[in-house]
């Protein structure tokens, strides 16, 4: 009895110091690993990029797209290292925020990014109710955003910390009804906006650009309700007063295809267009044929203009993202953009924007995205007194079988 | 004119299916559930998935989102519901637990479907002209179904015997209880047609207006909407509230500029509700 206590005691100790010689093991390897890791961190430099936008609700997809489209970029110069300012070559990494389109989210992300991650270079907001809200923040941590909203007051002197990301309807819109009044004989036009601020101003830029273009306005107070799913009621009235061209001002690629729809099937023939980006795939799922003849702009997104190095993005995004986005041919640029001028200006721009908006008027390099030979700069001194705008080509689509077809290419300054 | 009362029509059937969800499972448990437009959405995700992506039949596909959904009501009414009103002092817990769901549903949602807008191939192709206003096939055939689906509920509610349970327990729990009727049944039961419901308002639209995963909430304010016009937990009156909005948004935007439509809208609603708290066809007492 007593040698079986025994026996039992010392296949207990055993066990004990089998459990602690495995803990010591693990400890050790534990503590190599992180002396490892501390190693390589010392060794690899992080350069980390904010992306801030709406990216739940009805408008997810425009700062979803943001993400992924720096989350693709970014995996893209990791593979290859990283991407090299001054001599060296920094990892990238992208943190996200979803502003839920609301501007005490979006100050209080800004705030996270820029003090919290310590981030001078954000994506987004995308609108200009968040935009507007984080400016403060942003100039007082000495950052850098480039939004994608179309308020010139964002770009125009004394502000001076952001960079619209894409070109604005007030921009594409005369030069898409100028197209139209030329090519297609449009003499008179409606318009139709979501209920917001940011559509109703590019509604208002539309008008105006109208009116300057001659066109006769025929309705231009026709709004719907964000979230609204039936647009019979609002298209009616439009559709009464039978314009050669309705625009659809700022609208969601969730909202264009409905839209569309309900115009063609209220028996509406004339053109429609709007100055947004807008998605083929929706358009095509839910609007179907109806969706023959429309207008939309759009970046780099159509297979015919893209370069090389736009084809590997669009196979990266798609594996980030699960399926391609032509909205993503806009959103492309911001990231390139912001790391060609960190290039240009040096490393110390990393850390302080005064050098990078030093090297914003003399940048200019060629543009990656597109097979023909265009130049990519900042632009919108015309419109904010000062080059405040990344030079994304105006790249006019038309839906031809179910595809974008690329009507011309224009340029902004 | 003839297209504004077919507008009101049709916006009125559409809003009826939203709004009877809600008001059944407010009627038999007292919760407003705030997760009703995310089951909406959750059944326009599954015809999409079913009937765009995998070619099953349209019809069959409606069927799966009935049983998909009414079992999700079912889970939602045993596992989470149940307890909370058990053990809960205060109304507003199963309130926030309402919307607790809603954004876990929508944010599962946006995880597994992605942020785009889908559409789903037409079931009906065509166009009516009725006496001069244009009715799509499309909305022809929601509105017969909706018609239908209306009709069978009704008559599920007033002619069966679950369905006088559910009329039982929505007028007095404790009573019910008392005469032997089993109430945790009927209240799944309850959850599980008001969940269907919902899921079948987005299967029918999805064919008109396609879906995305941030539709939910304003699915849900207008559901809130009819259901304070007409009478919250009555069934005539979800029916009346639904009409009643889609003629004021149909009248509203031919009358009105756009942006003054839903302005005027809350504030007849602001008015009305002063006059009538309990709606049209609500009890005054609750």
């Amino acid at each position: 009895m007593r040698r079986c206590v025994c026996a039992e005691k010392g296949k207990t100790m055993r066990r004990y110091r089998s459990t602690v010689r495995s803990v010591v093991v693990g400890l050790a390897l534990l503590a190599f690993a992180g002396a490892y890791a501390i190693g390589n961190a010392a060794e690899e430099k992080i350069l980390k990029i904010g992306v801030l936008g709406v990216m739940s609700g009805p408008a997810a997809s425009w700062g979803l797209v943001n993400k992924y489209c720096a989350e693709a970029t970014a995996q893209m110069y990791n593979d290859k290292g990283g991407v090299e300012i001054g001599g060296e070559r920094y990892k990238m990494r992208i943190v996200s925020i979803d502003d839920k389109n609301d501007p005490k989210l979006a100050v209080s992300g800004a705030e996270r990014l820029a003090y919290q991650e310590g981030i001078k270079y954000i994506i987004g907001p995308n609108v200009d109710t968040t935009a507007t809200s984080i400016v403060p923040v942003i100039e007082a941590a000495g950052a850098i955003n480039m939004p994608y909203a179309f308020s010139k007051a964002l770009y125009s002197p004394p502000r001076s910390h952001s960079i619209l990301g894409m070109i604005a309807s007030y921009q594409a819109g005369p030069i898409i009804y100028k197209y139209l009044i030329e090519t297609h004989g449009v003499k008179s036009v409606s318009f139709i906006a979501r209920n917001e601020s940011d559509p109703l101003n590019q509604r208002n830029e539309g008008v105006e650009a109208a009116n300057r273009l001659g066109l006769k306005v025929i309705s231009s107070q026709d709004t719907y309700e964000p979230g609204t799913a039936d647009f019979f009621p609002v298209m009616s009235k439009v559709v009464k007063g039978n314009p050669d061209l309705i625009v659809l001002s700022g609208v969601a690629p969730a909202d264009a295809p409905v839209l569309i729809k309900t115009a063609r099937e209220l028996g509406y023939k004339g053109i429609l267009s709007t100055e947004t980006a807008q998605d083929i795939k929706i358009l095509n799922e839910v609007a179907g044929k109806f969706a023959e003849g429309f207008i939309s702009v759009g970046g780099a997104s159509t297979p015919e203009i893209r370069s090389k190095y736009m084809e590997d993005f669009v196979g990266r995004y798609v594996k980030v993202a699960g399926e391609w986005n032509d909205e993503a041919g806009t959103k492309v640029y911001a990231l390139e953009m912001i790391l060609a001028t960190l290039q240009k200006a040096g490393a110390p721009a990393i850390t302080d924007v005064e050098r990078f908006k030093a090297a914003i008027p003399s940048f200019a390099s060629k543009n990656p995205f597109l097979k023909a030979d265009k130049e990519l700069r900042y632009v919108g001194t015309a419109y904010f007194g000062q080059p405040r705008q990344i030079g994304v080509p105006l790249v006019v689509n038309e839906v031809r079988n179910g595809k974008f077809d690329t009507l011309f290419i224009g340029t902004v300054e | 004119m003839a297209q504004m009362l077919l507008n009101g029509v049709v916006l009125g059937m559409i809003y009826a299916l939203i709004a009877l969800g809600i008001t059944l499972i407010f009627s038999i448990m007292n919760i407003l559930n705030f997760a009703h437009g995310q089951m909406y959405m959750l059944g326009g995700f599954i015809v999409y998935y079913l009937y765009s992506v995998l070619g099953v039949n349209y019809f069959l596909s409606l069927l799966a989102v009935l049983v998909a959904l009414g079992a999700l009501g079912v889970l939602f009414e045993t596992v989470f519901f149940r307890r909370v009103l058990r053990v809960a002092t205060r109304e507003e817990n199963s309130m926030l637990l309402a919307m607790g769901t809603a954004l876990v549903l929508e944010n599962l949602a946006l995880f597994a479907f992605g942020e785009k807008q889908r559409g789903v191939p037409p079931v009906v192709t065509g166009v009516y002209e009725v006496f001069g206003a244009y009715l799509p096939a499309s909305r022809a055939l929601v509105l017969m179904l909706s018609a239908v689906f209306i009709a069978a509920l009704l008559l599920f509610v007033r002619a069966t015997k679950l369905g006088r349970a559910m009329r039982a327990l929505a007028q007095d729990k404790e009573v019910t209880s008392l005469m032997g009727v089993d109430t945790h049944r009927i209240s799944a039961l309850g959850f599980a047609i008001g969940a269907a419901l919902a899921g079948l308002a987005g299967a029918l639209l999805v064919t008109v207006f396609g879906i995305n995963t941030g539709v939910g909430t304003a699915v849900s304010i207008k559901a809130f909407i009819m259901i304070m016009i007409g009478g919250a937990g009555v069934v005539s009156g979800a029916i009346l509230g639904a009409f009643a909005l889609g003629f004021a948004e149909a009248v509203g935007y031919e009358v009105f500029p756009g942006s003054m439509t839903y302005l005027l809208i809350f504030m007849g609603l602001i008015l009305f509700l002063m006059i009538r708290p309990q709606g049209i066809m609500g009890r005054p007492w609750g």
